[in-house]
C-alpha cells in the first residue's frame, strides 16, 4: 500500500468518524458496546504489533499498560461532575492523554531494564509486569481495590474510539514505513547486523515499547469510559494473550491484517452468540436449534483459532505488507 | 599523514585464554590490508575488537584520531567503520531497497517526530534518500532487484548487497569478513574486481579477513599474519608468502 498520502488518510478517517458518531444514536447499547470493543481492540492490536510484530520483542504485558491508562483516566474524570458537551470532551481528551502518558512512562520503566532480555525471557518478564500492575491495583484502596472502580462518565463514543484507532494506525504505519522506522524491522530481523549497521537497538526497542504502551493506555481510557466499571481482574494476562492472538492471526508486522484480525476476533464470540439465539431455522422443528453453540461458544472460538493457526501460520491476512516503494 | 586505524598493543582475554595478544596494526587512508592466519588464529576476534563487539582487555584502538575502544558497535559504525559478516546477515524480511535504506537513518537530519509529522521536509529527505539508495544499488547492478526480498537473491548477489549495505553507512574503513567464503572460482574473480573497484571508487580503506590465499595475495597491498593471537609477520604479499614463520604456521612445524 502506498503510504504517501498518510496525512490525508488520517484526516479523512477522523472526519468519517465524526460523521459516523452522529449515527451512534441509532444503535442500541449492545451494538455500541461491540463497536467500542472493535475500536479498542484495533488500537490494542495495532500498537502491540509495533512491539511484537515489527520490532520482534515478544511482550505479554499489553493488558498491564491498558490497565494503567484505564485507571489513570478514570481517576481524573471522576473528579468532575456533570459538564456540558464541550467541557466534557475537553476533559476526556486530557484524561485519555494522561492515561496514555502514564502507560508510556510504565513502558519506559519496564523497557529500560528488561530490553536486554530476548525472546522467551522478555515474554516472561513482561508477563510478570502485567501481573504486578494487576496486583497493585487490587490492593490500592483509593481505586476501589478488588471491589473495582466505578467510572462516572460514559464519555466514550464512536468518534473518539475510531478517531483514535485511525491515529494509532497512522502513527504505527508512518513510523515503520519511514527510513527511521525501517530500523524497527532491522532489529526484528537481526539484532547483531542491525547494531553493526549503526542502529541503536536498545533505543529502538525502548521507543517501540513506549509508543506501544502509550496507545495501550489510550485504549484503556476508552475502555474505562465505555464500560464505566473497572476491576483489576479484567486486565489479567488472558487479555494480553487475546491481543497477541490478534497480532499473530493478522500476520506479525502487517498492520492491515492485524486490524482485520482485531475486528474478526471481537465479532466472532458475538456472532456465535447470535447464532445460538436464533429462534427457528427452516426445516428444523426444535426451538433454538443452534442453542448448543451458546454453551460451547468459547470452545468453538478456541478450535477456530487452532484451525486457523494450522492452516495459515503466516497469518490469516498476510497479503502484502505496507511498503513505500512505488 | 596519520593512520586511519591504529591498534596499539590491543589485547583481549577470555578467562585464561588470550585470544588476541598485544596486536599492533595500522591501516592508512585508502589502503587495502589483508588479515590472515590459520583457523583459530584470532582474526575474527580482532575484527570484533575493532567493531566494538568486544572491548579490549588492555591496549588502545584509535580511529581517525580518536579512541574508539569501549564504544558500542552502532557508535563505531556512525564514526565510519562498516562491516560485512562471514555468514551473510542481511535483513531477511526487508526487500533489497529497504535493506540499504535502513542504514540511511545514520544520515537523517530528523528523528521520530519527523517521520510522524510527515511535513514537506520529510518527503524531500525521503526522496533524496531513495535516490541515493538507488544510485548505490545501480553501481552494483542490484537496482533491478529493488523490490525482491533480500533472501531471494543468489548467494553472490547477497554478498554484494551486504557490501552495498555497509557502504550506505558512508564508511572510511570497510571491514570484509571472509567475503569469498562459499564462492566458486568465477565468483572469486568477480569479487577481486569488486573489491578493487570499491577502493578506487569510494576512496576508502579496506581490511580484508580471508582464508583464500590467492585472493589475498592478489589484491592486498599489505598483509598481517596472525597465529595464536600473536602477529607473526607483516609486509608485502611476496615477503609474507616466503616468510618461514608463516609457512610453519600454515603447514605445521
Amino acid at each position: 500500500m502506498n503510504f504517501r498520502h498518510a496525512k490525508t488518510f488520517l484526516l479523512g478517517a477522523i472526519a468519517l468518524c465524526f460523521l459516523a458518531s452522529h449515527f451512534g444514536y441509532e444503535l442500541n447499547s449492545y451494538q455500541l458496546d461491540v463497536a467500542y470493543g472493535i475500536g479498542i481492540s484495533i488500537i490494542m492490536a495495532v500498537s502491540l504489533n509495533l512491539i511484537n510484530g515489527y520490532t520482534g520483542q515478544f511482550s505479554l504485558g499489553h493488558a498491564g499498560f491498558m490497565a494503567v491508562g484505564a485507571y489513570t483516566s478514570a481517576v481524573i474524570t471522576n473528579q468532575f461532575g456533570e459538564l456540558n458537551i464541550f467541557a466534557a470532551n475537553g476533559i476526556f481528551a486530557i484524561a485519555l492523554l494522561a492515561g496514555g502518558l502514564a502507560a508510556a512512562l510504565a513502558g519506559l520503566l519496564v523497557g529500560i531494564p528488561t530490553l536486554r532480555l530476548r525472546g522467551d525471557y522478555l515474554a516472561i518478564v513482561t508477563l510478570g509486569f502485567g501481573e504486578i500492575i494487576r496486583v497493585i491495583l487490587q490492593n490500592m484502596d483509593k481505586v476501589g481495590a478488588a471491589r473495582g472502580l466505578s467510572v462516572m462518565h460514559g464519555w466514550t463514543n464512536l468518534f473518539w474510539t475510531f478517531g483514535l484507532a485511525a491515529v494509532t494506525v497512522y502513527v504505527v504505519a508512518s513510523l515503520v514505513n519511514s527510513t527511521y522506522g525501517r530500523g524497527f524491522v532491522a532489529v526484528h530481523d537481526d539484532e547483531v547486523a542491525a547494531e553493526a549497521m549503526g542502529i541503536n537497538t536498545t533505543k529502538y526497542k525502548v521507543t517501540a515499547f513506549v509508543i506501544g504502551a502509550f496507545f495501550a493506555g489510550i485504549a484503556g481510557g476508552l475502555y474505562a469510559h465505555s464500560k464505566q466499571f473497572l476491576t483489576p481482574g479484567g486486565f489479567s494476562f488472558m487479555l494480553s494473550i487475546t491481543f497477541v492472538v490478534m497480532v499473530i492471526l493478522g500476520g506479525m508486522g502487517n498492520t492491515i491484517g492485524v486490524i482485520l484480525a482485531a475486528i474478526l476476533l471481537t465479532l466472532l464470540p458475538e456472532g456465535l452468540r447470535m447464532l445460538s439465539d436464533i429462534e427457528h431455522l427452516p426445516g428444523l422443528s426444535a426451538e433454538r436449534p443452534l442453542g448448543w453453540i451458546g454453551d460451547t461458544r468459547m470452545i468453538i472460538y478456541s478450535l477456530l483459532l487452532i484451525v486457523l493457526m494450522l492452516t495459515r501460520p503466516q497469518g490469516l491476512f498476510s497479503l502484502k505488507k505496507f511498503s513505500t516503494t512505488k | 599523514m596519520s593512520a586511519l586505524l591504529q591498534l596499539d598493543k590491543a589485547t583481549i582475554r577470555f578467562g585464561g585464554l588470550t585470544a588476541v595478544s598485544e596486536l599492533d596494526l595500522q591501516i592508512g587512508r585508502n589502503e587495502l590490508v589483508g588479515l590472515i592466519g590459520p583457523n583459530g588464529a584470532g582474526k575474527t576476534t580482532a575484527f570484533n575488537l575493532i567493531t566494538g563487539v568486544y572491548q579490549p582487555t588492555s591496549g588502545a584502538i584509535n580511529f581517525d584520531g580518536q579512541s574508539i575502544a569501549g564504544n558500542k558497535p552502532y557508535r563505531i559504525t556512525a564514526r565510519g567503520i562498516a562491516r560485512t559478516f562471514q555468514n551473510i546477515r542481511l535483513f531477511p524480511s526487508l526487500n533489497v531497497f529497504d535493506n540499504v535504506r535502513a542504514v540511511f537513518h545514520l544520515h537523517l537530519r530528523g528523528d521520530v517526530r519527523h517521520a510522524l509529522w510527515r511535513g514537506k521536509g520529510y518527503h524531500v529527505e525521503e526522496k533524496s534518500i531513495a535516490g541515493r539508495v538507488m544510485e548505490l544499488l545501480e553501481i552494483f547492478q542490484l537496482g533491478k532487484f529493488r523490490n525482491e526480498p533480500a533472501k531471494s537473491l543468489s548467494y553472490g548477489d547477497q554478498r554484494r548487497l551486504e557490501i552495498v549495505r555497509a557502504l550506505a553507512a558512508k564508511p572510511k574503513l570497510l571491514l570484509l569478513d571472509e567475503p569469498a567464503a562459499g564462492m566458486n572460482a568465477t565468483e572469486k574473480v568477480e569479487l577481486t574486481r569488486l573489491i578493487r573497484f570499491i577502493k578506487d571508487k569510494f576512496q576508502i580503506s579496506i581490511l580484508l579477513v580471508e582464508h583464500d590465499m590467492k585472493l589475498v595475495m592478489e589484491i592486498c597491498e599489505r598483509i598481517v599474519v596472525l597465529d595464536y593471537g600473536v602477529k607473526i609477520a607483516e609486509g608485502k604479499p611476496d615477503a609474507v608468502q616466503t616468510n618461514p614463520k608463516v609457512i610453519a604456521a600454515y603447514l605445521g612445524d
